[in-house]
C-alpha cells in the first residue's frame, strides 16, 4: 500500500506534555486551542452556509426572502394599520433595518443556546475546543447577516436618491454595533446552554422569550416614540441602544443616545465574559449530564 | 528521561445514576453548599466498587477507580473487559471528551481518537466536503487533509462518488470513507473504540491492516478496545484487563486475553439448565460438563488428554430420528468443528433422563480456548434444545512442536504432516 507516505509530524507537540486533570482554572479558555482549530471553524461556517440551500431551487436567495416578507408584513400592520411612528423614516427601510439587526442577534442567541444539546453526539465522541461550535454559529449568522445587509444597502440607496434618509457619521459605529450584538447574543446563549445541560427549563423560556423581547426592544418603533415611563425600562435591554445606534447611523432619523449606547457596550462585554466563564466550566463534563 | 506516551495516575471517574429532575436540584444545591464551604462532596463516597448487580448505597457510580498505568511509545495496547468494566469511559477520558473526577493523565504528543466513524458527517454535503469537515473535527489542519486527500479517497475506494452527497451513499461506502479519513490522521497516539465491527469482511481486514501499519510500520502508539479477542490479539502487543472499573492486570496481550477468557470461566464451569427450561421443553439438556478420564469436572486440559463430554438429557416425549450435535466454538464464537450423534436408540427405553459420555481424541485440538455448542434436533423438522458458548475450556500446550510459542494463537487443530522432500531447485 502506497498510502502511508509517512509525512513527518511537524508539530511541536512531540515533546509537549498534555495534562488531563479534573478541573482546570475557570479562566483558562483554551484560546490557543481555538486558534489551532481555526480551519474547523471555517469549515463549519461553510457547512452551515452550503447545507442551508442545498436541494433548493432558489438557493442563497432564500436569505433575502425572509426579511423581505417580514418587512412587508410589518409595514402593512404596524405602519399602515396601526399607524405607529417611524420618526419620519421610510417605514419599509425602518422595519428592514430593525428586522435584519434583530434577527442577527436573535439567531446568535437562540442557536447558541442549544449548542450543547444539538451537538451532544459530536461532543460525546471527539474532542475539539467546544467554543468552536458557538463561534461557528456566530460566524454563520454573520454571513447570513451580511447577505441580508446587501438587501438593506440597496434599499438604502434607493431612498438616498430620493433624499428621504440622511446617513451621518455614526455609521462608523456600525462594525462596533455588529460586534456587540454578536457577543451579546453569544454571551446570553452560552449562559443558557450551560445552564440547560442538566435542567432544560431555561430552554423553554428562550423560545417564547425571544419573541416577547423583540417588543421590548425598539425594533418596530423608535425609542423616542415609547412613553417616557417605559423608556428607562426599555433601555435596560442592552439591545435597545445598539439598534437605535444602528438605525441612527444609516437613516439619520431619531437621535444618538449616549447613555444607552455606553450602557449597551458595558453590558454586552460583561455578559460575554460571564458566558465564556460559565460555558468553560460546564463544557468539561456536560457529556455526562446532557 | 522516562519515556512514555501516556501515563495515567490514580484516575477515577464517577457518574450519577438515575434521572435528573426536581429532586436532583435539591441535592445539587446541597452539594454546591458543601463545596462552597470547602467541604468534601457529600455524594462522592469513596469505597464503593462498580458492580452493577449489587445495589449500592449512593446513586453515584465509580465507572473508573484508581486506574494507574503507563504506555510506552509505539505500543499497541488492547483494552479488554466485560461490558461495564469501564473501557469506554477510559477511552472517553483519554480522548478528552469528558474529564476525570480525580487523578491525572499525562500525554506526550497529539491524540486522535476514533470512538465512532463519521462523527460530524453532514448528509447533505458531498464526500469531498465531508472529508475536510470530518478531518478538521478529528484535529487535522486543512493543509494536512489536502495532502492526504488522494490517499483517503483511494483507501475508501469511492472515487466516482466523491462529489455526491453522502446521504446517497450505501452504508458500506459511508463507513469506508469515514474510516479512511480517520486512518490518515497524523497523530502520535491513536485511540480506537470498537469501530471495526462495521463494513464487510474485506474492508474489516483492510482496516486491521491499516491499523497494523500504523502501530508497527509507523511506530505510533495505538489504544484499541474490542470484544473481538481475535483482532485484539492480532493487533496489539500489550493488554490491559479492566474489571469493575479497576485495572485487573497489565501484561502481554496473549496473557491478558487468556486471563479474560478464564475469568469468565470461573463463573460457570459446566452448564445446568434453568428450571423453566426443564419444565417447558419436551427434550432438554439438564447438565453438560467436561472431564478428564478420572470423571471429575474439569476445564483445563493437556493437549495429550482425552476430553470427555458428559451430557444429561431429559426426554419427556419420544420422537424418532432424534440427533445430538456437538460443535466446538472458538473464543470468538466461530464454529471450529461439529459432529452429530444419532440418539434415536433412547426410544427403546422410554422417557427419562439419560447420560451420554462422549470421548474426544487427544492431540487433535490445538492449545487454545474453546466453548461448546450442543443441540438436540430432528433433521429438517425441529430443534428441541440448543445451548451455545457453554463449558468454556482451555487446552494447554505441554510439549507439541509449538510449545515454545505458548500463549500465541496458532489456530484450532493440530495439523498432522510429514516432510515429503527437500531439494535445492535453484
Amino acid at each position: 500500500m502506497k498510502l502511508t507516505q509517512n509525512i513527518p509530524v511537524e508539530h511541536s507537540s512531540q515533546n509537549r506534555i498534555l495534562e488531563i486533570k479534573p478541573q482546570n482554572s475557570v479562566f483558562n479558555l483554551h484560546l490557543k486551542d481555538v486558534w489551532e482549530y481555526r480551519d474547523l471553524l471555517w469549515l463549519l461556517v461553510r457547512r452551515d452556509f452550503v447545507s442551508f440551500y442545498k436541494q433548493t431551487i432558489l438557493g442563497p436567495l432564500w436569505f433575502f426572502i425572509q426579511p423581505i416578507f417580514t418587512t412587508i408584513v410589518f409595514t402593512v400592520i404596524f405602519s399602515s394599520l396601526a399607524k405607529l411612528s417611524t420618526n419620519g423614516a421610510p417605514p419599509a427601510l425602518f422595519y428592514l433595518a430593525g428586522t435584519v439587526a434583530w434577527n442577527y442577534f436573535s439567531d446568535c442567541l437562540t442557536k447558541t443556546s442549544t449548542v450543547f444539546k444539538d451537538n451532544a453526539n459530536i461532543f460525546g465522541k471527539v474532542y475539539f475546543p467546544r467554543l468552536i461550535m458557538p463561534l461557528s454559529i456566530i460566524f454563520s449568522n454573520l454571513v447570513k447577516f451580511g447577505v441580508q445587509l446587501i438587501l438593506f444597502v440597496l434599499m438604502l440607496f434607493y431612498y438616498l436618491l430620493e433624499h428621504r434618509v440622511q446617513p451621518n457619521w455614526y455609521i462608523l459605529l456600525f462594525p462596533v454595533v455588529v460586534f456587540l450584538m454578536a457577543i451579546l447574543g453569544l454571551g446570553i446563549g452560552l449562559i443558557v446552554t450551560a445552564l440547560t445541560t442538566k435542567y432544560r427549563d431555561l430552554a423553554f423560556i428562550v423560545t417564547f422569550g425571544m419573541q416577547l423581547l423583540m417588543y421590548a426592544t425598539p425594533v418596530i418603533y423608535p425609542l423616542a416614540a415609547a412613553p417616557a415611563k417605559y423608556r428607562t425600562l426599555i433601555t435596560l435591554n442592552p439591545m435597545s441602544g445598539l439598534i437605535e445606534t444602528f438605525r441612527y447611523g444609516f437613516l439619520g432619523t431619531g437621535q444618538f443616545y449616549t447613555g444607552a449606547f455606553t450602557y449597551s457596550v458595558i453590558a454586552s462585554i460583561i455578559i460575554f465574559i460571564l458566558g465564556l466563564i460559565v460555558f468553560n466550566k460546564v463544557e468539561k463534563n456536560f457529556v455526562d449530564t446532557v | 528521561m522516562d519515556d512514555f506516551a501516556i501515563k495515567v495516575e490514580n484516575l477515577s471517574k464517577a457518574y450519577q445514576l438515575g434521572d435528573f429532575s426536581t429532586g436532583t436540584l435539591n441535592r445539587d444545591l446541597e452539594r454546591w453548599w458543601a463545596l462552597m464551604r470547602g467541604k468534601e462532596d457529600p455524594f462522592l463516597k469513596i469505597g464503593e466498587t462498580n458492580d452493577r448487580t449489587v445495589k449500592g448505597e449512593s446513586d453515584i457510580i465509580w465507572s473508573l477507580k484508581d486506574i494507574n498505568f503507563e504506555i510506552k511509545p509505539g505500543d499497541a495496547v488492547g483494552i479488554i473487559g466485560r461490558n461495564g468494566a469501564g473501557k469506554s469511559t477510559l477511552l472517553k477520558v483519554l480522548s478528552r471528551v469528558t474529564s476525570p473526577t480525580t487523578g491525572l493523565i499525562k500525554v506526550k504528543g497529539r491524540i486522535a481518537s476514533l470512538l465512532e466513524v463519521g462523527t460530524g458527517f453532514h448528509p447533505d454535503l458531498t464526500g469531498r466536503e465531508n472529508v475536510f469537515l470530518n478531518g478538521a473535527i478529528l484535529g487535522m489542519r486543512k493543509a494536512e487533509i489536502k495532502k492526504q486527500f488522494d490517499a483517503i479517497v483511494d483507501f475508501a475506494g469511492i472515487e466516482r462518488y466523491i462529489d455526491t452527497p453522502v446521504k446517497r451513499y450505501s452504508s458500506g461506502m459511508y463507513v469506508r470513507l469515514a474510516f479512511a479519513v480517520a486512518a490518515h490522521l497524523e497523530s502520535e497516539i491513536l485511540i480506537v473504540d470498537e469501530v471495526l465491527a462495521v463494513g464487510d469482511a474485506e474492508f474489516q481486514k483492510k482496516c486491521l491492516g491499516k491499523m497494523n501499519d500504523v502501530s508497527k510500520g509507523e511506530g505510533r502508539t495505538v489504544l484499541f478496545v474490542s470484544h473481538n479477542m481475535g483482532s485484539v490479539s492480532q493487533l496489539c502487543n500489550q493488554g490491559i484487563l479492566l474489571k469493575n472499573g479497576q485495572v485487573e492486570a497489565i501484561d502481554k496481550i496473549s496473557v491478558i486475553v487468556d486471563k479474560y477468557i478464564t475469568s469468565q470461566q470461573v463463573t460457570k464451569a459446566g452448564y445446568s439448565a434453568k428450571q423453566i427450561d426443564i419444565e417447558t421443553k419436551s427434550i432438554v439438556f439438564t447438565e453438560v460438563y467436561l472431564s478428564n478420564a478420572d470423571q471429575k469436572i474439569n476445564n483445563d486440559f493437556d493437549v495429550f488428554d482425552f476430553i470427555f463430554i458428559h451430557t444429561n438429557i431429559l426426554i419427556k416425549q419420544l420422537v424418532s430420528g432424534l440427533k445430538l450435535s456437538v460443535t466446538i466454538q472458538n473464543k470468538n464464537g466461530e464454529y471450529v468443528s461439529t459432529f452429530v450423534e444419532d440418539i434415536s436408540y433412547f426410544n427403546d427405553q422410554g422417557t427419562g433422563t439419560y447420560q451420554l459420555i462422549l470421548k474426544l481424541d487427544k492431540e487433535l485440538i490445538a492449545p487454545n480456548s474453546y466453548y461448546l455448542r450442543l443441540a438436540l434436533f430432528v433433521h429438517n423438522a425441529m430443534i428441541y434444545d440448543l445451548v451455545e458458548m457453554i463449558c468454556p475450556f482451555r487446552i494447554h500446550d505441554t510439549g507439541t512442536d509449538l510449545a515454545f510459542a505458548e500463549g500465541a494463537d496458532y489456530g484450532h487443530f493440530l495439523m498432522k504432516y510429514k516432510l515429503e522432500k527437500v531439494e535445492k531447485i535453484n
